[in-house]
C-alpha cells in the first residue's frame, strides 16, 4: 500500500534514535580531543628516526648517515650530514653518525620509501598527526632531536613491526658475535697448531653460516609491509 | 468538571494577568489584558522556537549516530555545584544564544539594486503574519488571546499572508534566482493551500462552529467515558488530520517539502539576497508557523487542551496542549530525519492528483458520517473508513504504477 515504504524509514529512524542511547553500534562517533582511539598499526603519516636508549637518544641512533635514504626520498625531503668523527652503536661498535638529520614535511609525501631502503632499521613511520604549526616554515623542518624518537615509543605504535624487527636485529647480533667468535677461535686454533685438519673443521661451520644467517630476515623484510596493508 | 475548572493551576494565567490588570480603568485594562497576552506568546514561543533549533540539531544527530551540539554551555554554570559534572557544557544548551548572537553581529548586506523597502519589509512581513496566526489558538482553557466566531478562516488567512512575504523577499531583492525561487515557493504554498483548507472542512461541518474554542469544546466528552471524542479518532478525522499534517509540512517549508530554500541544492531560493538578523528572522518565521499549524492541528483534530482520559484531567489543559503540541513537533524533526527532498513535479502531483482528491471523497464521507448518525457506531466506523481507505488505495496504485516498488542492482 502506499505509504508503507514511508514507514519502514520511519522506522529506521527511530530505531537510530533510540538505539542512540543504549547501544553503542548506534552511537558509533567518538567525541575527539576528549577521547582518542587506537590507530590502526598500519596508519602512518611522517619519519621518525629510531634511538635505542630513551635517556640519551642523540646517543644511540641506529642511523648510520649512509644517505640511502636522502638519495632514494622521491620528493627528497630529507638533509643528512655525515659526522666527522665515529660513536659507539648500541653494540658498542663505533659509527658515523649525522651530524645533522632534517626532515621538512612540508614537502614530505609519507610514501614510506626511506622505510623501506633503510639497512639498519634506523627510520620509521611515525603516527603523530596533531603537528599543526603557526609557522609554516621552520616548524615543519624537523631536525633531529625532534625526529629521534626511543624503541619503546615504536613498540608502542606499531607492536608487531617493532618485535619483528627486534628479533631480527638480536638474531644479526648473535650471529655476528658467534661470528667473531669463531673467527677469534679459528684464529687462535691456527696459532696454537701448525696441523689444524682437526680442530679447523667444526670451527669453520658456524663461520661459513654466519654469513648466511641474516639472510632469511633480511629476505622477509619486503614482505614486512604485505600484511600490514589497511584491510579495505 | 467543575472543580478542575476552579483549580488553582487550571486557572493560575488567567489569575495572574488579572492581578496584573484589574487596577486599571476598563478601557486601558482591556488594552493591558492584550498586550500581556502578546508578550506571553511571544516570549513563550519566542524560547520555544530557541530550545526547538536545538532540540531539532541533536534529534538529527542522534538519528545519524552522533552526539549534535553538545560543547557551547553557558558562563558561570560550571560553578554551579550540582552541574560540576558538565563542565561548564550543560549539554550545549548555550548554541541557541551562540546561534542568535552569531545571527545579530552578522554583516546585514543589501544589494544596491534590490528594492530597499521591500527587501527590508518582507521578513518583517513574514514573522508578522506568523505571529498573528498565534492570536486564535486556545491554549488553554479560557487561555485563548482572541475570542473571534471565524477564528479558523482568520488563523488560514493569516497563516496565507506569509506567502505574501515570501514572494515579496523574491521580488524585493532584484535577484534571477531569488525571483524564479520565490516564484516556486508561491506555486508549492498555493498548492498545498487547497488540501491544507480542505483537510479542515469536515471538522467545521460537524462541530458546527468556526470558532477555535467552540471546536475545542465540540471534542470535550467521552464516549463511554474513556474514549476521547476527538475527531482524529474518526476515519475522517484521521484522514483529514494526516492530510492536514502534510499540507502542514508543505506549508511550513519543511522536509521533506523545502524545496523553496533546498540548501543543499539550491543557492537559497528566495533567501538568497538575505543575510544576518534578516534571515534568521525568516527561519523564526519559519519555526512558528510549524508551531501555529501544529496547535491548529492540536485544537482542530487531537482535542485542543482535552485531556485524553476523564480522571487525567486535574492536569491542567495548558500542560495537556503543551504535550501534544511537542509530540507535534517532534513528529516534524522525525519526518525531517528520515524523508528525502521530493522533485518539484512529485510535489505537484502529490497535491493536485492526491491530496486534494482525496479531501473531497473526505467531505463526501463526513456527510455520510453525520447523516448515518443513527447506527451503531462501530457499523459507521467501519462504513466511513471504508470509503476514505478504498480511494487512497487506488488512486495510491494508479499514481505509482510503473514507478514503484523499484529494485536496485549492484553492478558486477
Amino acid at each position: 500500500m502506499l505509504g508503507s515504504g514511508l514507514l519502514q524509514g520511519l522506522a529506521v529512524t527511530a530505531k537510530n534514535l533510540v538505539g542512540s542511547f543504549h547501544d553503542p553500534a548506534r552511537y558509533t562517533t567518538v567525541e575527539y580531543p576528549e577521547v582518542k582511539e587506537q590507530l590502526p598499526e598500519s596508519f602512518r603519516n611522517f619519519p621518525f628516526l629510531v634511538t635505542d636508549n630513551a635517556t640519551d637518544p642523540m646517543g644511540a641512533l641506529r642511523c648510520v648517515a649512509c644517505q640511502i635514504c636522502e638519495k632514494e626520498c622521491p620528493p627528497q625531503c630529507i638533509y643528512i650530514e655525515k659526522s666527522k668523527d665515529k660513536k659507539p652503536d648500541a653494540t658498542g661498535k663505533p659509527q658515523l653518525y649525522p651530524a645533522v638529520f632534517a626532515i621538512d614535511t612540508s614537502v614530505c609525501m609519507s610514501c614510506q620509501i626511506c622505510v623501506e631502503v633503510c639497512p639498519f632499521d634506523a627510520i620509521k613511520m611515525d603516527q603523530e598527526f596533531e603537528i599543526a604549526t603557526t609557522d609554516r616554515f621552520s616548524a615543519l623542518l624537523l631536525n633531529r632531536e625532534q625526529l629521534a624518537k626511543p624503541n619503546t615509543y615504536f613498540h608502542q605504535i606499531r607492536p608487531t613491526e617493532a618485535a619483528e624487527v627486534d628479533g631480527r636485529l638480536t638474531a644479526e647480533r648473535k650471529a655476528a658475535e658467534e661470528k667473531a667468535k669463531a673467527a677469534a677461535a679459528a684464529k687462535a686454533a691456527a696459532a696454537a697448531a701448525p696441523k689444524p685438519a682437526a680442530s679447523a673443521v667444526p670451527t669453520a661451520t658456524p663461520a661459513a653460516t654466519a654469513p648466511t644467517a641474516p639472510k632469511p630476515a633480511a629476505a622477509a623484510t619486503p614482505a614486512v609491509p604485505t600484511p600490514e596493508k589497511p584491510a579495505p | 468538571m467543575s472543580a478542575t475548572n476552579d483549580a488553582f493551576l487550571e486557572t493560575f494565567p488567567v489569575t495572574l494577568r488579572d492581578a496584573a490588570t484589574n487596577w486599571l480603568p476598563a478601557p486601558w485594562n482591556w488594552l493591558a489584558q492584550g498586550l500581556i497576552a502578546v508578550v506571553a506568546v511571544l516570549a513563550i514561543f519566542g524560547s520555544l522556537f530557541a530550545i526547538l533549533t536545538l532540540v531539532e540539531r541533536k534529534a538529527l544527530g542522534r538519528v545519524q549516530n552522533r552526539p549534535g551540539p553538545n560543547r557551547t554551555g553557558l558562563p558561570y554554570t560550571a560553578r554551579l555545584p550540582w552541574l560540576k559534572f558538565t563542565e561548564g557544557k550543560i549539554f550545549g544548551l548555550g548554541q541557541p544564544m551562540a546561534d542568535g548572537i552569531k545571527m545579530l553581529t552578522k554583516e546585514d548586506i543589501v544589494p544596491r539594486e534590490a528594492d530597499q523597502v521591500l527587501h527590508f519589509i518582507a521578513p518583517v512581513a513574514m514573522l508578522a503574519m506568523s505571529l498573528m496566526t498565534f492570536a486564535v489558538i486556545p491554549f488553554g482553557r479560557n487561555l485563548v488571546p482572541v475570542e473571534l466566531d471565524a477564528s479558523v478562516l482568520y488563523f488560514f488567512a493569516a497563516g496565507a499572508a506569509t506567502e505574501l512575504a515570501v514572494f515579496m523577499a523574491g521580488w524585493g531583492s532584484r535577484n534571477k534566482f531569488a525571483l524564479l525561487a520565490a516564484m516556486r515557493a508561491l506555486a508549492q504554498l498555493i498548492s498545498y493551500e487547497l488540501p491544507l483548507i480542505l483537510s479542515f472542512v469536515p471538522v467545521v461541518m460537524i462541530a458546527g462552529s468556526l470558532s477555535t474554542v467552540g471546536i475545542v469544546a465540540a471534542q470535550s466528552s467521552w464516549h463511554w467515558g474513556f474514549i476521547p471524542h476527538w475527531y482524529v479518532l474518526t476515519p475522517w478525522g484521521f484522514a483529514g488530520f494526516l492530510i492536514f499534517m502534510v499540507s502542514a509540512l508543505a506549508e511550513s517549508n519543511r522536509s521533506p517539502f523545502d524545496l523553496p530554500e533546498a540548501e543543499s541544492e539550491l543557492i537559497a531560493g528566495h533567501l538568497t539576497e538575505y543575510s544576518g538578523f534578516k534571515y534568521a528572522l525568516f527561519f523564526m518565521a519559519e519555526y512558528l508557523g510549524m508551531t501555529a499549524l501544529s496547535g491548529m492541528a492540536v485544537t482542530l483534530f487531537l482535542g485542543g487542551w482535552n485531556a485524553p482520559l476523564p480522571f487525567l484531567q486535574f492536569i491542567p489543559s495548558y500542560v495537556w496542549f503543551a504535550v501534544k503540541l511537542l509530540t507535534l513537533l517532534m513528529g516534524f524533526i522525525w519526518i525531517r530525519a528520515t524523508l528525502p527532498r521530493l522533485r518539484m513535479d512529485q510535489l505537484m502531483h502529490l497535491s493536485w492528483k492526491f491530496l486534494v482528491p482525496l479531501c473531497l471523497v473526505n467531505l463526501a464521507n463526513t456527510t455520510v458520517w453525520h447523516l448515518t448518525a443513527s447506527l451503531p457506531l462501530a457499523v459507521r466506523w467501519l462504513l466511513c473508513a471504508v470509503i476514505i481507505v478504498a480511494p487512497f488505495t487506488l488512486i495510491g496504485r494508479s499514481l505509482t504504477k510503473g514507478v514503484a516498488p523499484r529494485t536496485y542492482r549492484y553492478a558486477e
